[in-house]
């Protein structure tokens, strides 16, 4: 009896931990279904290679390089932001901060990092915008540039905090070994810790670009919206997320823009699935290798 | 001689580094708290906007983010739980476990507005709960899901295993032990982390989008199935919609220290007392 009920509450435990499953294969097939009307009428290379996004004209076209080009670009320059910020900082909390420094940085980090996406969008576009639009003298300040920037900012506590682990993972011994053969702390830290956590320093590298190629409301406010392939940085610029969330209020439910758009969704997933699969790669490769596996 | 200049130069760069992350940060926050507490009144937080939002409160806003909020983890909270408690108590190891833990892991890899495309096919049009509370929380549930399950397992994990050892060896079943031992003790880890979610849940714009959020209501929603304002999403609304761009700047700014108060309150209180529980279990 006793073990009958015992069997029931560990079926309904297994199902519900299935649901997450669920639900990535629920996005998955809602992406393809959704997109796949898009592909009857224009072919993959065309859609993802074509270099005019006009889903409003007649005929209407649906090239989304320029989009891609432009989510491109903007995470290459938030990553000239995020990565000497972020790691420096952690490098900081590691190794210089003294004890009480880190019981209040490291959290401080960690809570800035909840900061909502949209309040980094209101900023740049009230603020940073006009503030760069004067200081480089360009015809406006919503253009690739300072997406860049203020995404770049935005992914810092993320890159900071996840790399804070990773260097905090390095065992003490390897420390001690390196000082005991007369490295400075300098050369320790550069020579030593850098590199037994490197998995941890590139997973959260990684993660931090995750996180930039898809966010949304930031780029949505400040990225200037014009669907062209950029040619300098200071153009303003669509990137896929942007156009989502920009164009589906105004798509018709199941015409070929709504389909179009679902399509860049799925080509968007696909992008960050890479990035994840490759990170949780690297982070299992390489802990096992320093036989840092826990 | 050489080594001491090069660590002093090294030194310096990471100490400017998070000098300038810090300053960054700081500024924001002093910006938006600066140009937004004259917005805030008593006036400003309860009663419903007015002339085309140029007047008026944005309380429907907060009330909206609030249900969206508790929606989410309703929805959220037995479900993460429950995964957590299947992947730490009854199945450590083995194939199943190791799909679930990738699902997760990607799920968690997956852009906000991808689950708002997600919601607007599954729940607004295929589901027909149309543009909802109950869409938008459905939404928001999938997407704060794998932290409540990281967390959770997190603090299932620090619970040491002599604890449950000594209840089976008293004759409790695997349940028994469960729901009487594991849980109870595991408790502050996981509210810790559904509190980090809700501070998370109400500063997501992109899920909503579609699904839940409309710029402009006269009165509260009173059902799952009504349409809501929504604190992050009427920034976005009143920054690019609207016909008084000057009048309506300043309940933005009004609107994003509210949320930047909220979220950044609650996470700080998540994070302390995370950290406190921390010292005190895990060591």
């Amino acid at each position: 009896m006793n073990s009958k009920k015992e069997k029931i509450i560990k079926l309904i435990f297994t199902v519900l931990a299935f649901a997450s499953l669920l639900f990535l294969l629920g996005i998955i097939i809602v992406l393809f279904k959704e997109s796949f009307s898009i592909f009857k009428n224009i072919n993959v290379f065309d859609f993802v290679f074509g270099r005019h996004w006009y889903p409003t004209y007649e005929p209407a076209e649906y090239g989304i390089l320029p989009l891609i080009v432009a989510s491109f670009w903007v995470t290459l320059g938030a990553m000239f932001v995020c990565i000497p910020l972020g790691l420096g900082s952690a490098l900081y909390i590691n190794e210089l901060a003294s004890f009480k420094q880190k019981q209040i940085l490291k959290p401080i980090i960690e809570i800035l990092a909840g900061i909502p996406s949209i309040v980094y969008g209101f900023f740049g576009m009230l603020i940073v915008a006009p503030f760069l639009q004067n200081l480089f003298n360009i015809p406006t300040g919503l253009c690739a540039f300072t997406a860049s920037l203020v995404l770049g900012v935005m992914a810092i506590p993320t890159v900071a905090s996840l790399s804070e682990d990773a260097l905090s993972f390095v065992p003490k011994s390897f420390k001690e070994a390196s000082y005991a053969l007369g490295a400075n702390r300098w050369q320790t830290l550069v020579k030593v810790i850098i590199p037994a956590s490197i998995s941890g320093i590139s997973t959260s590298i990684i993660l931090g670009m995750s996180r930039i190629v898809g966010e949304t409301m930031t780029v949505l406010m400040v990225s200037g919206g014009s669907a062209i392939i950029p040619k300098s940085i200071f153009d303003p610029v669509r990137p896929m997320t942007s156009t989502i969330a920009a164009e589906m209020g105004e798509s018709a439910v199941g015409s070929q823009h709504y389909h179009a758009l679902f399509a860049i969704g799925l080509i968007l997933f696909l992008i960050t699935l890479i990035f994840n699969v490759v990170a949780e790669h690297i982070s299992k490769k390489y802990r096992v290798k320093l036989g840092l596996n826990r | 001689m050489k080594n001491k200049i090069y660590q002093f130069l090294g030194f310096s760069i990471i100490t400017l580094c998070i000098i300038i992350t810090l300053l960054f940060l700081a500024s924001i926050i002093y910006l938006i708290a600066s140009k937004g507490f004259s917005s805030i009144s008593w006036e400003f937080l309860t009663s419903i906007p007015r002339k085309s939002m140029t007047e008026g409160g944005v309380a429907p806003a907060i009330i909206g983010t609030f249900y969206l909020v508790i929606g989410s983890i309703i929805i959220a909270l037995p479900l993460g739980v429950a995964c957590a408690i299947y992947i730490n108590e009854y199945s450590p190891t083995g194939y199943a476990v190791n799909i679930i833990r990738m699902s997760i892991n990607n799920l968690a890899g997956v852009p906000s507005v991808v689950f708002g495309l997600f919601g607007l096919a599954v729940f607004v049009n295929f589901f027909g709960f149309g543009v909802s509370i109950l869409s938008g929380s459905l939404t928001l549930a999938m997407l704060i899901l794998p932290s409540i399950i990281s967390a959770s397992q997190e603090s299932l994990m620090a619970v040491p295993y002599s604890i449950r050892e000594a209840s089976l060896a008293l004759g409790a079943t695997q349940w028994q032990t469960i729901k009487k031992i594991v849980l109870p003790t595991a408790l502050p880890g996981i509210m810790t982390g559904v509190i980090l979610s809700i501070g998370r849940a109400a500063g997501e714009t992109a899920p909503i989008l579609f699904t839940a959020a409309t710029f402009y209501r006269r009165s509260y929603p009173n059902s799952p199935m009504d349409e809501t304002m929504a604190l992050p999403y009427h920034i976005y609304a009143l920054m690019t919609e609207g016909t008084h761009p000057d009048k309506q700047v300043a309940i933005a700014y009004g609107c994003s220290l509210i949320l930047l108060v909220i979220v950044l309150l609650i996470s700080a209180f998540a994070i302390i007392l995370r950290n406190k529980y921390r010292s005190t279990y895990v060591n």
